[in-house]
């Protein structure tokens, strides 16, 4: 496997008496596609929250690249390419698709207040890369017809993939995304699995929270599973699947004593 | 925008475009055969217009509710009295105090902004309504012990702008025409705004204007999408202000005379009145706001009188009263029927032409 890219040492995360995370670790291979799963509450959008510098940890490190993260404010997060979705989707809802995605590049561009006010060259050079990178992004979650529309007229499944158009705008080095395929129908699930297999092409490493299995089992090359806060498996799917405590944590105890007979 | 109306019907943009121009620059003529009095509120209200630009961008683009707008008109436009009249014998020129106005007014608006990063919505409100009273409050009291505002007495005989020797305030004859006063600070104000309006046009349509629309929407999303939500905040601000202080120093230097009465909490919800019921965020519909509000009391003053006398002979209702009555009615009526403002600025569609093509 490919050199790690992230990683995650000994994250713990108490909110008040309630330790939502404890002692989790593991680490992203450069160009996978990592699994998080669990059940309701594990703790999975927690570490997300702590990962991208909305939530700081208690203890614990996050090494990207031979960089630790630890004070980073979620912009600094994003810049240094570590990009994001959400589980319950924050698109900018009154602004068009478009504008949405041009958002995502504001982190790769430079144009100051002199610059728009002035509109010299650069900033119109500029401004038209926006745009033109913008479009092709929507084009590439087939979302291109639907530029113009405000973003919260567009269906649950658009804004998903507007979501990840958004974050992709940002060129993060890795993509989180938060249950993407959550409220999906099969169609979509399908089409969602064939955009992260090709977001995976361009070399971006993924780290998938995801509750339906299928999806996870078929696209994740690695997975770890959080219950209660606490990692209790990790490895390759089909190491994941046949994991007692997994079984336990998803099926509860009779179901493993009724797979293990 | 302009410009995508001119790419698709060229000579119909030209031509509305020469007619709105020509309209603009023969309307204080026709204003002053009215009365000069309507060119001097025309004037004023190309003030409220420059005003509600400026809170336009900090509430209408980055969604910060600012209730206190009207200090930094106030800190304008004292900077502009103080250095240019006889209360500490300054006289500077104008294009010398507008910027250093514009400059104060903007440190004053990151005064603000610093501490406040943290607070949204009503909390937000209530901050900046307090600093709002706390500057007037400064202007009334810093008459002692080193009189620096002349407290409540205000400052008088302010210089008028002056352009290459031309004083603005008093008449001058040009070309067989007649500019009075108020008729010369309109084509300067006029310039003044046209210049804003275009500030405004392109900051809005620009990464700093999208990252402020990314805020408003939804903070949290902005900064996980890399936006130092901290300095756009900031910028707002300080932005706002600058608009404010510039408009705050032509007040001063048009009126001749300013005191912390002009300066009150009224005049915040006024300039903040204007802003939503035009239309939050859009340029547009904040400027008819602004318009509409300037004009509106005004009209009613001259109008409300003479029809009570010849409805009832007499006068039942006082104008003063019938003015905030039917101010109070167009604000219900406003947030029943158009809550987002006259022209809303969500459901404009910019037209992106796609690039590729």
């Amino acid at each position: 496997m490919a050199a790690s890219l992230l990683e995650i040492r000994g994250i713990t995360k108490k909110f008040g008496g309630i330790t939502a995370l404890s002692d989790v670790s593991f680490s992203i291979a450069e160009g996978a596609i990592f699994g998080l799963i669990g059940p309701n509450g594990a703790g999975k959008t927690t570490l997300f929250n702590v990962l991208t510098g909305l939530y700081n940890h208690d203890e614990g490190t996050f090494n990207f690249q031979g960089r630790l993260l630890h004070g980073m404010t979620p912009d600094r997060i994003a810049a240094i390419g570590i990009a994001r979705t959400f589980q319950n989707i924050r698109l900018f809802g009154n602004l068009s698709a478009i504008e949405n995605v041009m958002i995502g590049r504001h982190v790769r561009t430079s144009a100051n207040v002199l610059g728009a006010i002035l509109r010299n060259a650069a900033t119109r050079t500029e401004e038209a890369a926006i745009q033109k990178r913008a479009h092709e992004l929507l084009d590439f979650v087939s979302i291109g017809h639907r530029a113009n529309e405000l973003a919260k007229h567009l269906s649950y499944g658009d804004q998903r993939r507007l979501e990840i158009a958004r974050a992709l705008a940002t060129d993060p080095k890795v993509l989180a995304l938060d249950e993407p395929a959550a409220g999906m129908n099969a169609t979509e699930k399908t089409a969602l699995r064939k955009l992260l297999e090709s977001i995976r092409a361009q070399g971006i490493t993924i780290l998938l929270i995801e509750h339906d299995v299928k999806l996870v089992m078929g696209l994740c090359d690695r997975i770890a599973v959080l219950d209660y806060g606490k990692k209790i498996a990790e490895g390759t799917p089909a190491e994941v699947q046949r994991d007692a405590r997994v079984i336990e944590a998803y099926l509860g105890v009779a179901a493993t004593q009724a797979v293990s007979n | 925008m302009s410009d995508l109306g001119a790419r698709k019907h060229p000579a119909i943009f030209w031509i509305g475009t020469a007619l709105v121009a020509f309209a603009l620059l023969a309307l204080p003529f026709v204003l002053a055969m009215a009365g000069t009095a309507w060119v001097r509120i025309t004037n004023l209200a190309a003030l409220y217009v420059l005003l509600s630009l400026g809170l336009n961008i900090v509430v209408g683009f980055a969604g910060l509710l600012d209730l206190g707008y009207i200090a930094f008109y106030a800190v304008g436009a004292y900077v502009y009295a103080l250095l240019a009249s006889p209360h500490f014998n300054l006289h500077l020129p104008f294009w010398v105090i507008l910027p250093i106005g514009a400059a104060v007014a903007c440190l004053f608006g990151v005064l603000l902004g610093a501490p406040t990063l943290k607070l949204r919505g009503d909390y937000l409100a209530i901050v900046t309504l307090g600093f709002g009273e706390i500057i007037r409050i400064f202007l009334n009291n810093l008459s002692e012990p080193i009189n620096i505002t002349n407290g409540p007495k205000g400052l008088a005989t302010i210089d008028p702008i002056r352009i290459a020797g031309l004083d603005l305030s008093d008449t001058t004859q040009m070309g067989g025409l007649l500019f009075s006063g108020p008729i010369k600070y309109y084509y300067f104000l006029l310039a003044v705004l046209l210049a804003v309006i275009v500030i405004n046009l392109r900051l809005q349509n620009s990464r700093i204007g999208r990252a402020w629309e990314a805020i408003r929407e939804d903070e949290l999303a902005a900064r996980a999408m890399g936006i130092n939500t901290r300095n756009m905040k900031l910028l707002a601000f300080a932005m706002g202000a600058s608009f404010g202080g510039v408009a705050g120093g032509m007040f001063s230097a048009i009126q001749g005379f300013i005191s912390p009465e002009s300066f009150i909490l009224t005049e915040s919800v006024m300039v903040l009145s204007m802003v939503v019921l035009g239309g939050m965020g859009n340029i547009r519909g904040v400027i008819l706001g602004a318009i509409l509000l300037s004009f509106v009391p005004e009209i009613l003053r001259y109008t409300v009188e003479p029809v009570q006398q010849m409805l009832f002979g007499r006068m039942l209702i006082d104008p003063e009263v019938i003015r905030m009555l039917l101010f109070g009615l167009a604000m219900v009526v406003m947030m029943l029927f158009r809550p987002a403002g006259i022209l809303p600025s969500a459901v404009r569609r910019r037209e992106l032409a796609r690039v590729e093509d």
